[in-house]
């Protein structure tokens, strides 16, 4: 990279783009459902599962509603970018891969500090676990590395490596700014709170104020009967995708601050039930495709 | 003899599990070499490695080994059965001393082989907290990946692979290659010996001795510290830690900006601590310096400038996230938010914060009332009581739990309480460990005291015992709280009374094990500081005195009489006493009641009579007015008389009515003795 302007946060997507290409990723769209996080996305929790290899990466858009500030925050959102690699099996080179992606953005380990420090990586409402790290520069983390031991409550029999970019973060860090709003999105005077700012100041109040949480409650009643209607059919991914707005509808509850302590522990149960079932789906068709 | 080398060089090893993994290297390498004498074992670890060296003999020599088999006559299917097993014919057998005996010669093992086998059996089975499946079908784990085994004897390679029944583990076997820093020496180079290893990893930036990395850290950063006239706030764990993260440390300073500088110093440093690995640091006046150090894993193309800057970037992003929190929490006032404790669950069988809140509030008023407080003192108490846990609804709390008390105690000052209320809200959590600090303040010692009351009443009343390794709600650290703070206040109260209050009407369950847990607790802290345990029980003697100053003085006075020759031998009868009394009640006791004059035949029994006639009330006395070194040595003063008495007098006398007046002065004498303790329960 030349002494020119630092990557504008779409040059930095298309970067990564090109990195993971030339790597023989398929590079993917975002998944057309709300997700908490890239994870969540069919194109890594599912294929996870089971004895096939899988390449691909992609841009997740994340929602975290209860992280909503109301736009004054310059750090925190309830909608921002993962970039999401998943990469199986799991290549020798994993770490390696993650860091020439860093030189590829502009980041220079001989003048950063690049660490991997320990993380016991889990998320309970859909049963998986792995270890890894959280990738540190110069004290923040800009990536989370896993290597994934259980999906859906199912041992991974070909384990993966999952790396996950938080590209505001990245981008804030590349470009030297301290709000993430003052992002410059496309290198001509585009800025990211020209794009996202108002979204953020509205879905704020609707995620705290406004939502109809009886009919949260309802859809979230009908999403969990359809899931397990649909996982029981052997239809694995629609059955996963009204799981996942479950799990949606659920952390909407929660931002709401109808969910008590105790219930939530419950809630997240039945989400996590039925990422099993779809996951279970997923591997019985799998094992089919695979001995068929 | 050998130089024998391993070193197992992995992706990165969590920083908290790298010594226990060095340290277990070291012990099963020994304990599966056994047979090759190994010594002068040395282990290493640092962020992507472990590694062990040692001296082995060249061979384990040959040797002759006996096998016993079967006793003479045996039945024939044992005696096929044992020469099967061995791979040897009946006439290879020998009878010694009424048994058949193979006797082999085993040939020589050659430290090689005895490596090649003994190492991949150990690192299939090497005893990782947690470990991981990497790759596309191995059953091997380990930590994170495993990258590179070297294993050399004196600088040749022992040849071995991984591999065992149809499992590649991941194509593993050993070799004479290890690897420099990751990002300054990238690629293998080749192990010659442990020194030239440990030489060649400095000159490719990995210092791999831990003690030379702490060393660079606390003296780099006390001379970055010392530059600016400041110091560091000692931190050891925090040390380790960093030290696990770095290959090749090299500490640098940052600057915090001072619009931050009026956070509360624990919030800044809790965040830079927990969130970043951050040391913070002091002005000379104590109060937290506009500075942070952290260590960089090496020495920067630019001396560290874009990686400082960028250190200090996250450390504003992380204070403006407390700012935040510390801002908006002080918007509502502690009081106001004791109600929306009422949706915090404690415990699904023992209610809510809220509810707990008026327990440990009420419980706290009790407490200072016993303690003596004055009327606005025992106010102060509930009141604190009451505000004590509302803090867990606090934005800053929820980020750092570790904060809990420290807020509460900042935020009731901000709302006006009483500087005591708000003390005591800070301090109630007061000691938070073994080594922490007790509260010593009287309003917070009540609500301390309160509140681990609370916590132990309300547990053993639904049964929630800790088990032999379990103790999910800290109910040992809550005795001890107990325990210690009263020690260290010396506070005169009856805990079994303070018990029942704080059972609060509850009954059953396990309640009434309380206080022998309490019992319990103590025995293992005294015995911890290095006093007899024995010596606690025989005071206890089967139940515990709620008020445990009485108690300890007690035992300290028992403990001081009995190293005395006079407290040795009063003992010593005691125990004999004890034993007759045993012996003799089996065949026709209990002999209790008072003995009669008119039966005594000897000068030694009226002299004993006599002895405890006067000894009983001075005891008694004594131990009424707590001059527990006066009771002992009224009871030791004994021991002349006892002496005599047991060298003169035979106590089975033939006349039956004689042995028993006997056993009778015997059986006062033992209930003398336990006016002071159980002497039974005393060793030695």
């Amino acid at each position: 990279m030349s002494a020119t302007r630092p990557l504008c946060f779409q040059d930095l997507i298309l970067r990564l783009h090109q990195f993971w290409s030339e790597k023989g990723c398929a590079i993917l769209q975002p998944y057309d459902t709300e997700l908490g996080a890239g994870t969540l996305s069919p194109h890594t929790t599912l294929r996870a599962l089971g004895p096939k290899p899988w390449a691909a990466a992609y841009v997740q858009p994340c929602r975290r509603p209860s992280d909503g500030r109301y736009g004054e925050n310059p750090n925190r959102l309830q909608h921002y970018y993962q970039y999401q690699v998943l990469l199986k099996p799991t290549p020798e080179d994993s770490q390696q891969l993650l860091l020439d992606s860093y030189r590829a953005i502009g980041i220079d380990p001989e003048l950063h500090d690049i660490r991997f420090v320990e993380d016991d990586w889990e998320n309970p409402t859909i049963g998986a676990w792995g270890l890894g790290w959280e990738v540190w520069c110069d004290g923040m983390e800009v990536s989370q590395f896993t290597y994934f031991q259980q999906v859906g409550g199912i041992p991974t029999v070909m384990p993966s490596t999952e790396l996950t970019y938080g590209l505001e973060r990245l981008a804030m860090y590349v470009q030297g700014v301290e709000n993430v709003y003052d992002l410059d999105f496309n290198g001509h005077g585009l800025s990211y709170g020209d794009v996202f700012l108002r979204a953020e100041q509205d879905y704020s109040r609707h995620n705290f104020e406004l939502a109809d949480t009886q009919m949260l409650l309802t859809h979230f009643n009908d999403a969990e009967r359809e899931s397990l209607r649909l996982a029981e059919a052997g239809v694995a991914q629609p059955a996963y995708d009204q799981c996942l707005k479950a799990s949606h509808l659920f952390n909407l509850l929660d931002a709401r601050g109808v969910i008590s302590v105790s219930e939530r522990a419950s809630y997240i149960g039945r989400v996590r039930a039925l990422a099993k079932a779809a996951c279970d789906a997923w591997l019985a068709g799998e094992e089919e495709t695979s001995h068929g | 003899m050998a130089e024998l080398f391993i070193e197992l060089f992995s992706e990165e090893i969590p920083s908290g599990m790298q010594a226990r993994a060095a340290d277990d290297l070291g012990s099963l390498l020994t304990k599966a070499l056994d047979g090759l004498n190994p010594r002068d074992l040395r282990t290493f670890f640092g962020a992507r490695r472990i590694a062990a060296v040692l001296t082995v003999d060249a061979e384990i020599p040959a040797r002759s080994v006996s096998e016993r088999g079967p006793r003479e006559g045996a039945p024939e299917k044992a005696l096929e059965g044992f020469t099967r097993k061995h791979g040897v014919t009946p006439t290879d057998l020998t009878l010694e001393n009424g048994f058949w005996v193979l006797n082999k010669s085993l040939d020589p093992v050659s430290a090689e082989s005895r490596v090649s086998e003994a190492v991949p059996d150990l690192l299939w089975k090497f005893p990782w907290p947690k470990s991981m499946r990497w790759g596309a079908g191995s059953n091997f784990t380990w930590v994170r990946p495993l990258r590179r085994i070297a294993c050399l004897l004196d600088g040749h390679v022992v040849p071995f692979a991984l591999a065992r029944d149809g499992d590649d583990a991941h194509g593993l076997k050993a070799s004479n290659l290890s690897e420099g820093h990751r990002f300054l020496a990238p690629g293998a180079f080749e192990i010659l010996s442990a020194s030239q290893w440990q030489d060649e990893l400095e000159t490719r930036s990995v210092i791999v001795d831990m003690d030379s990395r702490r060393d660079m850290v606390r003296t780099g950063v006390a001379r970055l510290a010392d530059q600016h006239g400041i110091t560091v706030v000692q931190d050891d764990g925090l040390v380790d830690e960093v030290c696990g993260l770095v290959e090749y440390p090299v500490p640098l300073l940052g600057k915090i900006d001072a619009a931050f500088m009026d956070l509360p110093a624990e919030v800044m440093q809790v965040s830079m601590r927990i969130n970043q690995r951050y040391f913070a640091l002091r002005n000379p006046d104590g109060k937290a310096a506009p500075y942070f150090a952290f260590v960089g894993n090496l020495p920067f193309k630019d001396g560290g400038k874009l990686t400082t800057a960028g250190n200090e970037r996250v450390l504003r992003a992380r204070f403006a996230d407390a700012r935040h929190f510390w801002d908006l929490d002080r918007k509502t006032k502690l009081a106001d938010r004791v109600p929306a404790l009422a949706a915090v669950t404690f415990h699904a069988r023992l209610g809510t914060q809220a509810e707990r809140a008026e327990r440990i509030s009420k419980l706290a008023g009790t407490v200072a009332q016993a303690m003596g407080l004055d009327g606005a003192q025992i106010a102060q108490a509930e009141r604190a009581g009451l505000l004590a846990k509302a803090d867990l609804t606090t934005g800053m709390v929820g980020e750092f739990p570790e904060l809990q008390g420290v807020m509460g105690g900042y935020y009731a000052a901000h709302d006006g309480e009483d500087e005591a209320v708000s003390r005591a809200v800070a301090e109630h959590y007061l000691p938070r460990g073994q080594s922490d600090e007790t509260a010593k303040a009287p309003v917070s010692v009540a609500v301390a005291l309160a509140d681990r009351l609370d916590l132990l009443a309300g547990f053993f009343a639904i049964g929630e015992l800790p088990s032999g390794s379990g103790d999910p709600y800290a109910l040992r650290r809550a005795a001890l709280g107990i325990i210690r703070t009263i020690r260290d206040n010396g506070l005169r109260l009856d805990l079994t009374e303070l018990f029942a209050q704080a059972a609060n009407g509850r009954t059953g369950g396990e309640l009434a094990k309380l206080p022998d847990f309490i019992a319990e607790r103590l025995r293992v802290q005294l015995r911890s500081e290095g006093e007899r345990h024995d010596v606690l029980a025989a005071t206890l003697a089967g139940s515990l005195d709620g008020d445990l100053v009485r108690l300890l003085a007690r035992t300290s006075a028992l403990s001081e009489m009995i190293q005395t020759e006079d407290g040795r031998n009063l003992l010593a009868a005691a125990k004999r006493a004890a034993n007759i009394l045993r012996i003799e009640d089996k065949k026709d006791g209990p002999h209790t009641g008072a003995p009669d004059p008119s039966l005594y035949t000897q000068d030694e029994e009226r002299a004993l009579a006599t002895g405890l006639d006067q000894a009983v009330p001075a005891i008694e006395t004594a131990l009424k007015e707590e001059r527990f070194t006066d009771a002992m040595q009224a009871i030791a003063a004994l021991r002349p008389t006892l002496d005599r008495f047991f060298e003169a007098v035979t106590v089975n006398a033939p006349e039956p009515e004689v042995r028993a007046n006997r056993l009778k002065l015997l059986s006062r004498f033992r209930e003398t003795t336990s006016l002071i303790a159980d002497f039974g329960q005393i060793e030695g």
